[in-house]
C-alpha cells in the first residue's frame, strides 16, 4: 500500500485509451484541462476536444445536446462548480432525459491544491445524490478511478464522477474487478465495520492496521458507487460487526454517513457512528493540515472505532445490570 | 374542440386555416387544463407553424429519425402552442391534447422528452440555446446535414447561460444552428422595457458575430424566408428576431403580462374562440 499515485493521472492517461477505442467520445472543458491534465486529451484527439472557456452552463448544455446526437461527452469541471454552479443543466437537461452526460467533478473533497473553501467540494454527493436519474461515484484510488473512466463511458445516463486532484495510496491492483453500482470489501473483519467513499479508503486501511495492532479486527466495505447505493452490501457488512463507521471526505450531512444511516435505520439498526466534516466550510492550508483540522485522519477513523467500540461495551453492561 | 385534421408540409390556403385552428386549439387546450401559459404561447404560433410545416425535415411517423432537423423550444412555458403544432403535423393524435397537465400525460406542463417531436426538455429559462448548439455541433460531427433550431423566448434572454451560449455558437462555425427569438415585449411581470431592458437586442447579437435577422413574427412566408436565407451561411449561426404580439388574436389578452399565466374560463374562451372564427387572416 505504500505506491501512491492521483486520480487525475490515471483518469486523464484512461480517458485518452478510451477515445482510441471509442469515436463517439468527447470531452468539453470549461478552461481547467490542464489541471485535471485532460490536455493529454486535447493532444490525442484535438478533433473531439471542445473548449468551452469560462462557461459551466453553457458547457452541460452543449454536452446534453451533443449526448443526445449519440455522443458520450465528458465535461470537465471542478466538483465545486460541476455540483453547484450547474446543478440546474444538469437536473434539466441530462437528468430529466437521462443522457449521458459525465461529469469529471475534479479536485472534489477538501483537497484542492491550497485553493479554500470556495473551490472545496464538501456537499457535492448529498446534492448529486438526490437527483433522480443520476449515478454518483467517488472512486477510492488512482486504479478505480482509470476503471471508472471505462465503466462510465459503457453506463447509461448522466454520472457524477467524484475525483481527487493529489497522490494517494493505491488500494487496488489491475485485476479488480470494478462495478458501477457495486460496493467491495477490502478487508474481512469482525469487530468494527468501516465504510468508506473516495480516497477515504486509503485512510480507512491505514486505521484498521492501527486497530489491528491493539487487537481490533474491523471490516472494510468500500463504497464508491453512492448511487445507486448497495444497500445488500452494507447490511451484510454492518450484520458482520453490528458496529459501523463511515469515512467520507464530505460533510456528514446527506452523503455516505447519511445513506449508510437511511439504509441501516430502515433493515438493520445499527449503532453506528459518521466520520466526515461537521457541517462546515473549509479554508486554504496544506492537506495534512486540512485532514488533521477537519477530522479525517486515519487517526480519527480509528478513534472513531475504538468509541464505538468503548460504546457496546456499556450499553452491554448496562444490559446486565438491569 | 375542433376536428382533427393532421395534414402535412401545407400550402399557403391551408396555413391559413392551420394557423387559425393552432390558436383555436392552444385556447382549447388550456381551457380544459384550467392552467398554462395563453400569451407567450399565442405570440409564437406563426413561428412554430413555419418551422414544422414549411422548414423543418422531420417524420411524424419516426419521431427519432436520427437524421432530423431538432427543435427546442427554449421558452418552455409556450409548450401549448408547441403540442398543438406537433399535433396538426401528426406526432400523435388530437385526443391526446385533452390530457395536457394531466397525471401520467406525455403532454406535461413543460416540455419531456416523453412526448413524441419533442428533442430536449425545458422549463428552466436560458438553457435551451446551448442544447441547440449541441445538437447543431454533434450534427456537423456525424456528418449530417441536419439544421438545430431553437425558440427563445424575449424575457428569457435575461439570463446569463443565453450570452454564454451566444458567445459560443460562432467560435465553433455553426451555421446549421438557428436561433428564433419571440419578440412579444412582454414577460411575466410587465413589459421587458420596465423588467430589466434587453434592447439594443439585434445590437447584441451582431457584437456576438451572428447573423441577425429581423422578421414579422406573425407572417409564415417570413419566417420562412429567414430560415432559408440563414441556411445560405455554412459557417455563422443566425438569429431571426420575431417581432410579434403576446397574446396574439385573442383582443383581450394582447400585449399584456396578465396573460402571461392564466386561467381561461369557460366565458373567455367562447369570446377568444368567437374573436379567432372571424378574425381575416393573412400569412
Amino acid at each position: 500500500m505504500s505506491r501512491l499515485a492521483a486520480q487525475r493521472d490515471t483518469f486523464a492517461d484512461a480517458l485518452v485509451r478510451l477515445g482510441t477505442q471509442n469515436d463517439r467520445v468527447l470531452v468539453l472543458d470549461a478552461d481547467l484541462a490542464s489541471s485535471s491534465k485532460l490536455n493529454l486529451f486535447a493532444d490525442a484527439h484535438p478533433d473531439r476536444f471542445f473548449q468551452m472557456g469560462i462557461a459551466e452552463q453553457n458547457m452541460v448544455g452543449t454536452a446534453a445536446g451533443l449526448a443526445s446526437m449519440g455522443f458520450v461527452p465528458f465535461v470537465n469541471t471542478f466538483a465545486a462548480f460541476a455540483s453547484k454552479r450547474v446543478t440546474d443543466q444538469l437536473r434539466i437537461c441530462c437528468a430529466q432525459p437521462g443522457l449521458p452526460v459525465k461529469v469529471i467533478a475534479a479536485y472534489s473533497g477538501l483537497l484542492a491544491g491550497k485553493t479554500g473553501k470556495t473551490h472545496q467540494s464538501v456537499q457535492d454527493i448529498a446534492i448529486m445524490r438526490a437527483m433522480p436519474n443520476m449515478t454518483v461515484v467517488a472512486p477510492g484510488d488512482a486504479v478505480e478511478a482509470a476503471k471508472l473512466c471505462f465503466a462510465a463511458a459503457d453506463y447509461p445516463g448522466p454520472i457524477y464522477l467524484r475525483l481527487t486532484r493529489d497522490p494517494a495510496p493505491v488500494v487496488f491492483d489491475e485485476s479488480y474487478d470494478f462495478r458501477i453500482g457495486k460496493a467491495v470489501v477490502v478487508r474481512e473483519g469482525t469487530d468494527v465495520t468501516i465504510v468508506t467513499t473516495g480516497l477515504m479508503l486509503g485512510r480507512a486501511v491505514e486505521a484498521a492496521e492501527t486497530l489491528a495492532a491493539e487487537g481490533i479486527s474491523a471490516h472494510i466495505l468500500h463504497v464508491a458507487t453512492l448511487k445507486p447505493l448497495d444497500e445488500e452490501a452494507i447490511v451484510a457488512a454492518a450484520q458482520k460487526t453490528g458496529l459501523v463507521v463511515t469515512a467520507e471526505e464530505h460533510t456528514i450531512l446527506g452523503g455516505l454517513g447519511g445513506a449508510v444511516a437511511e439504509t441501516l435505520g430502515e433493515h438493520l439498526p445499527t449503532l453506528m457512528t459518521r466520520v466526515g466534516i461537521k457541517d462546515t466550510f473549509g479554508e486554504s492550508a496544506p492537506n495534512d493540515a486540512l485532514l488533521e483540522k477537519y477530522g479525517l485522519t486515519p487517526a480519527h477513523i480509528a478513534r472513531a472505532a475504538r468509541r464505538l467500540l468503548g460504546s457496546r461495551a456499556r450499553v452491554a453492561k448496562a444490559k446486565e445490570l438491569l | 374542440m375542433t376536428a382533427p385534421h393532421p395534414i402535412g408540409r401545407a400550402d399557403e390556403e391551408q396555413l391559413i386555416e392551420l394557423v387559425r385552428t393552432l390558436r383555436r386549439n392552444v385556447i382549447d387546450t388550456l381551457w380544459h387544463a384550467q392552467a398554462g401559459h395563453p400569451g407567450g404561447s399565442l405570440s409564437a404560433v406563426e413561428i412554430l407553424a413555419a418551422l414544422f410545416f414549411k422548414v423543418m425535415r422531420v417524420d411524424p411517423a419516426d419521431p427519432l429519425w436520427e437524421q432530423r432537423d431538432r427543435f427546442v423550444l427554449s421558452k418552455g412555458h409556450a409548450s401549448t402552442a408547441y403540442y398543438v403544432t406537433l399535433q396538426q403535423r401528426g406526432f400523435f393524435p388530437y385526443e391526446v391534447l385533452a390530457t395536457y397537465d394531466e397525471l401520467d400525460s406525455c403532454l406535461q406542463a413543460h416540455p419531456d422528452c416523453h412526448t413524441p417531436g419533442v428533442d430536449m426538455p425545458s422549463g428552466s429559462l436560458g438553457q435551451g440555446l446551448s442544447a441547440a448548439l449541441g445538437m447543431a455541433l454533434g450534427a456537423r460531427l456525424r456528418g449530417f446535414d441536419s439544421r438545430a433550431f431553437v425558440l427563445l423566448g424575449d424575457g428569457e434572454l435575461q439570463e446569463g447561460q443565453i450570452w454564454e451560449a451566444a458567445m459560443a455558437a460562432p467560435k465553433f462555425r455553426l451555421g446549421n444552428l438557428t436561433a428564433i427569438v419571440d419578440n412579444n415585449k412582454v414577460q411575466l411581470t410587465g413589459h421587458i422595457a420596465d423588467v430589466m431592458p434587453i434592447e439594443p437586442l439585434a445590437d447584441k447579437w451582431r457584437a456576438f458575430n451572428w447573423n441577425v435577422l429581423e422578421v414579422d413574427g406573425h407572417s409564415v412566408p417570413a419566417i420562412v424566408a429567414a430560415c432559408e436565407q440563414a441556411a445560405t451561411l455554412p459557417e455563422t449561426p443566425t438569429v431571426i428576431i420575431a417581432h410579434t404580439v403576446k397574446g396574439k388574436g385573442v383582443s383581450f389578452m394582447e400585449d399584456t403580462h396578465k396573460w402571461h399565466s392564466a386561467v381561461v374560463t369557460d366565458e373567455l374562451r367562447q369570446k377568444a374562440l368567437a374573436e379567432l372564427d372571424a378574425a381575416e387572416v393573412t400569412t
